[in-house]
This record gives structure tokens, sequence and C-alpha cells, in this order.
């Protein structure tokens, strides 16, 4: 206050100061004059770690961003804090960055559960949930939540995805699916439901689970023997290897879709085993660096010289590297079309307003959309089969949104 | 019919594993009179030794005797420096004891191997018993294996001094002092056989269910579900009442319509409860009788 009154002082002595004084004092919290102040929490310890990765990510990717002058000729004060996976310690710390840190948003919070836990009070706080790291389909609701926006695709549509391709290639097919009894779980049959439509009866069975089963193999026994000849596998990493390990064992050969969330080579299909995921048909929506076609791919160039000099520690084979970079890339895109009204609420309606942004990571075709009706900002994604080695991608690019009838 | 089998069968091969736990958790119970909760995790950890040795290049039969050697000596040590120190302290210190170990080994591994999950090779191989593929050959080998291990366990009870001394150390502690048997010695033999029992379970249950630090969390359950249908005090009933909740899981999820798959657990844990409402000692385990 004493700071505003020293500034109004001079407003008879110069018009121009008084301006200044102006933007300074009616400033939104964690902005300043050269800086921008965002929080970020992320499960740096406990069984989710191997995710921040994507924390690591976004933070060489700020400081690539600063290191090349920053964006509205602010640098980014990027403050990320640890909550081990676990919903309580988001709240925690969630309510350290916003009320201590002071920070204008927070950016790029990772799982379901985690981001659930703060949902309500981001939203009563009016501070932005930008770009969860999640596909809940909660997490795009502009009339319920309007704070808060995912950023991958999300299961419904991903769901939807899959249920296109079956009514247009497998008609005759009966369906068995396996999820995980929960939100996530339960997004994806919903997708697959609404876009099966009129064929939803194509699912002859449904077997839910867990997450303290120890395995599975119930589950896959009653699916093969409900005569199911399309699986799809909708469980995390460890259920999904079992799964596809299982349905291997007991001789069960159905067309086989695995949700996204789980189709790594390295933590799934090389612990289910090889042969048995050969086939295995997933989702994608990013390039993968480790295929080929993507040898000369300028977006991928520019990830490879990021990668080299800001974050030569991380994993190039990771899926997670890839993913910081373009969420970070869409962060960039929203600040800089939002220097003029560097506001929470400006940054919500810049988020809300993205028209065909290209991404140097996505799939080309696949490409960022927003609106202020429209808070899911990817929504596409190209079917990839495996072909015993890694995922190669067929098709069209399909879009959820518009999948379902 | 045959998903009936099927899932029998299947029950069975889950219910090896639990059968497994379930003999570990006994064998501490025979030594201490108490349900070690860290036994998972110790189990998960020897697994972990395992397959680092595996890694290491050491042949697979080899990594196996070690990774049993290198876990008697550190149950045997854990009994040493944690316990003995408690010996007469109430069983509350011992439960916050048992929630320690359970926390840092569970840590301790996730710091050392990382959280994803890994796979583990099978000695049996993984392909399917018998053409229809009812039960894979490494569920067929795991239930043999908790069968010998049951085996030997008798004998070694029923058979050797130091079996006789152990049960004795257990049972009477005051009279067996007395007859010149070293309780103390017994009791930490006791955890080192136990946890040579638990790196077998975890070693057969990793290549099902995948070695990674949470592992055995739920298996634990399981495990002392089935040692207390079955009796503490029994190995073989331990073992019948491991694989007796796997059945009954199963069969529950898949012939209960509409709860049953999502309440198979719980459903299989109130038919152990009506159980033990009839025999309060479990289906095979002696009344303990204390003179006062």
């Amino acid at each position: 206050m004493k700071k505003d009154l020293r500034y109004l002082g001079t407003l008879g002595v110069a018009a121009g100061a008084a301006v200044f004084a102006f933007a300074a004092g009616a400033a939104e919290t964690g902005v300043t004059d050269t800086t921008i102040k965002i929080g970020l929490v992320q499960p740096f310890s406990g069984p989710a770690s191997a995710y921040s990765q994507i924390a690591k990510t976004d933070q060489a990717y700020i400081k690539m961003l600063n290191d090349t002058g920053g964006v509205c000729g602010r640098q980014i004060d990027l403050i990320a804090y640890d909550d081990g996976y676990s919903p309580p310690k988001t709240v925690e710390q969630t309510r350290k960055l916003v009320e201590s840190d002071e920070v204008m948003f927070i950016f790029n919070g990772l799982g379901t559960p985690t981001n659930s836990a703060i949902l309500k009070y981001m939203n009563a706080k009016k501070v932005p949930q930008l770009f969860v790291a999640t596909g809940a389909s909660k997490f795009g609701d502009p009339k319920g939540h309007p704070w808060t926006m995912g950023w991958q695709p999300n299961y419904v549509d991903e769901g939807k995805i899959y249920a296109a391709y079956i009514r247009e290639n497998l008609p005759d097919g009966k369906i068995g699916v396996l999820y995980q009894n929960d939100d996530y779980g339960k997004d994806y049959l919903n997708g697959l439901k609404a876009g099966l439509g009129d064929k939803a009866s194509m699912i002859v069975a449904e077997q839910p689970y867990e997450t303290s089963d120890p395995t599975v193999d119930s589950q896959i026994i009653n699916l093969k023997a409900s005569g199911a000849d399309i699986f799809v596998n909708v469980g995390t990493p460890k259920f999904a290897a079992q799964a596809i390990k299982k349905a291997a064992e007991i001789d069960w050969k159905p067309t086989q879709f695995l949700n996204s969330v789980s189709n790594s080579v390295g933590a799934v299909l090389k612990p289910a085993g090889l042969e048995a995921s050969t086939g295995v048909i997933s989702a994608a929506y990013l390039k993968d660096p480790q295929d080929p076609q993507w040898k000369d791919d300028a977006g991928l160039k520019k990830w490879h010289d990021f990668m080299d000099k800001y974050y030569p520690d991380g994993d190039k084979t990771s899926s997670f590297t890839i993913y910081g970079y373009g969420v970070s890339q869409t962060l960039e895109h929203v600040l800089r079309s939002t220097c003029d009204d560097l506001t929470r609420a400006g940054v919500m309606k810049a988020a809300a307003n993205i028209k065909d942004l290209e991404l140097d990571v996505s799939l080309p075709g696949i490409n960022v959309n927003t609106g202020p009706d429209d808070f899911y900002p990817l929504q596409s994604m190209q079917l990839e089969k495996f072909n015993g080695e890694r995922f190669e991608l067929f098709g069209n690019v399909l879009d959820g949104a518009s999948a379902s009838n | 019919m045959e998903t009936f089998f099927q899932q029998v069968l299947g029950g069975i091969a889950t219910g090896g594993i639990y059968a497994c736990m379930a003999l570990a958790v006994v064998m501490i119970y025979q030594a201490i009179h108490h349900l070690n909760l860290a036994q998972g995790e110790m189990a998960m950890f020897s697994t972990f030794i395992a397959w680092q040795l595996l890694q290491w290049g050491f042949p697979y039969w080899a990594a196996f005797v070690l990774t049993l050697g290198i876990s008697f000596a550190g149950g045997f040590l854990i009994e040493r420096v944690v316990l003995k120190p408690l010996e007469n302290a109430p069983v509350l210190s011992h439960l916050v004891i048992f929630i320690a170990l359970y926390a840092i080994f569970n840590s301790l591994a996730g710091f050392i191997w990382d959280f994803t999950v890994k796979p583990f090779p099978s000695p049996f191989g993984t392909a399917a018993l018998f053409g229809e593929g009812l039960i894979g050959a490494h569920q067929a080998g795991m239930i043999l294996v908790t069968l010998i291990v049951l085996f030997l366990l008798f004998a070694f009870f029923r058979y050797t001094r130091v079996g006789l001394a152990m049960r004795a150390a257990a049972a009477n502690p005051e009279s067996a002092r007395l007859v010149g048997i070293r309780v103390g010695t017994m009791a930490a033999l006791g955890w080192g056989m136990a946890a040579s029992i638990g790196a077998v379970a975890g070693i057969m249950i990793a290549p099902v269910v995948f070695l990674e630090p949470n592992m055995m969390l739920s298996i634990l359950l399981y495990g002392f579900a089935g040692a207390v249908l079955g009796g503490l005090t029994s190995p073989g009933g331990a073992v019948f009442g491991g694989f007796a909740v796997g059945v009954i899981e199963n069969l529950a999820g898949t012939y209960i319509p509409v709860v049953g798959a999502e309440l198979k657990l719980p459903i299989a844990l109130a038919l152990i409860v009506v159980v033990l409402v009839i025999k309060p000692n479990g289906l095979f385990g002696r009344t303990v009788v204390q003179r006062v």
C-alpha cells in the first residue's frame, strides 16, 4: 500500500510513471515485472516416482525458456514439490504453493486421485489447475470446474476410438473387457460402450479387478470362457502385463486392445513376454523416438537438441520426456498469447482458446484445440500395433470427440 | 463345466501362492507365537536379492540356494539385533517393530531397485500344462515346491533334535531352558527359517505377479487368511487353508451373480469368519492349553 502511495505521489509529475504504477499495483498474485511464479506437484518419491521424469522435463523446458529470454519479458520461476502420489500430501503441497509461495497457477500435477483431491480447492480459490497429467474425463468440465483443464486425450475418448475401430473392422466380434474397478477403468468402459452405441451388445463379458488383487488370472479364465474373441485390456502396467501373459498361457488368442496407460514396451510388454504381446493394438498421440519413421523429423530434432542440452540425464527412450516437452510447449503457447493479460483469468481464457496448435512431439494431424466449452486439449489418437519389437502406427488419425454414434 | 474346472484349477494355482506365504507365517508363529507383519516384505526383499544375483549372471539354482542362505542369515540377524532386546516387552512393542520392518524393507527395495515391474524367470517354463492350458507349468511347479517345503518342515519338526528343541522352546520356554535348550537361539533359528521359506515363496510367486516392491502387499493378507483358516499351529493346515482361499475366491467371483466379481475377496473372507466362529483354532489347529 505504501509503495502504491509513493507511486501515486508522482502522478502529477509524470503521467508515464503513473501508468507503470497502475500496472504494478494491479498485478496478479505470482506475477511481477520480471517473473511469473508457477507451482508444480508430482511424485518425486514413492511407488509412482518414475513419472517424475515428466516434472523434470517440465523444469528443463522452463530453464530453456528462461535462457532464451523467458516469456512476456519475464523469467519463469517454477516451484516443484513432491507428493509421493499420496492425495493428502498433494493437498498440503498445493496449499503451500497457493497460500505461502503465492504462485500464479499450478501446472501439470500428476495422477487421478491426487488431482481429484485438490479439484474443489483450486476451483474455490479460483487458481488455475492447468494441464493435469491424467486422462480422467472429469478434468475437462468447463461448467463445473472452470479452473481445471486436462491435456492428454481422455480415457472416454480413447475407449470410443477403440470402439470405432471395432465397429469398422471387427463387426462380428465378441468383446471381453478387463477393467480396474475405479474411475479410470469405468471411464474406458463407458467410452467403449458409448462408441459402440447400438452395437454395445457386442460386449459379452466385463470383468473388474481391484488393485488389491494379487493376480487377474481368474478374470482372464472367465473372459476366455465367455467366448470373447476381442479382448479390451484396461489395466495399469502390472495387471495389464499379467493379463497378456495369462491369456497366452491358457491359449486364449483374441484380438487384443491395450489401453495407452500401459502401452510401454519396457514396463509392460517385455514382462508379459514379447511373443505373447505381438499383435496387441493400442493408441498413441505422441511420436515415439524409437520409431525409425521420425529419424529426420524436424519436431523431434528440436526435442533431441533440447534433451541433449537441458536434460542430458533424461531417458530418451521413455515417453515421459516426450510428454513433458509437449505439455510444456503448450504452456509456453498459453503464456505467450496472454502477455497483455497476465492474470489467472487471462491464463484460463488463453488455455480455452487454442486453435490447431501443432506440437513438436505430437503425431502429424493431432493438434491442440480448445474452446470455452471444450476443456480437452488433445482428443485424437492413431492406432498402433506391436510387432514384437516396437509399436507400428497404422490407419488414420481418429478423433475421439466425433467417434461416438 | 469346463469353466468350473478351470476356475478350481486356477484357484489351486493362486492358492499355491497363498499357501507358500501361509507356510512362512506359520513358521514364524511356531517360533515366536506372533504374526509377523513384515513377513511379506522380507520375502519380497529376498526375491529382489535373487533377481540381483541372476542379473549378475549366477545360474538359477545357484542364485536360489544363495538367496536362501542370505535370507536365513538376514532373518537370524534381525531376531538377534532387533527383537532380542525386546524379548520381554509387551506385544504392542513387537507390533511396532514389525510395522517398522515392513516400511523399511518396502522403501529400501524401492530405493535400490525402483518401482517398475520386473519379469522374474521361472525354472519350470511358462508353457501351458496339458494342452488345453488349464494350468501353467510354473503354477504346477510352484504347487510341487510348496508341498516339498511342507514335507521338509514336517520332517524337520518331527524327526530332528533341533526341530524338537524348537517346538519345546516355543511351547514352554521356561521348561525348555531347564532341560538345556537355548531358547533365544531357537527363536533366531525360527526367524532364519521363516525368512528362507519366505524367500522360496517370493521366488515362486514373482514369475506370476511380477517383481516389484508392493508385490506381497495383498498376498500376505491372503496368506494370513489361509494360515488362520487352516490353523496357525499346523503347517499342513496352513497349506490347505491357502489353497482353500484361492479356490473359494475364484468360485465366488465366477458363480455368485451381480456382486460376485466385485466382492470376491470380502465373500471369501466372510466364509473364513464363519469357519472360525465354529472352529476358533482353525480347521486343523490344536487347541492351545495354557496352565495358569
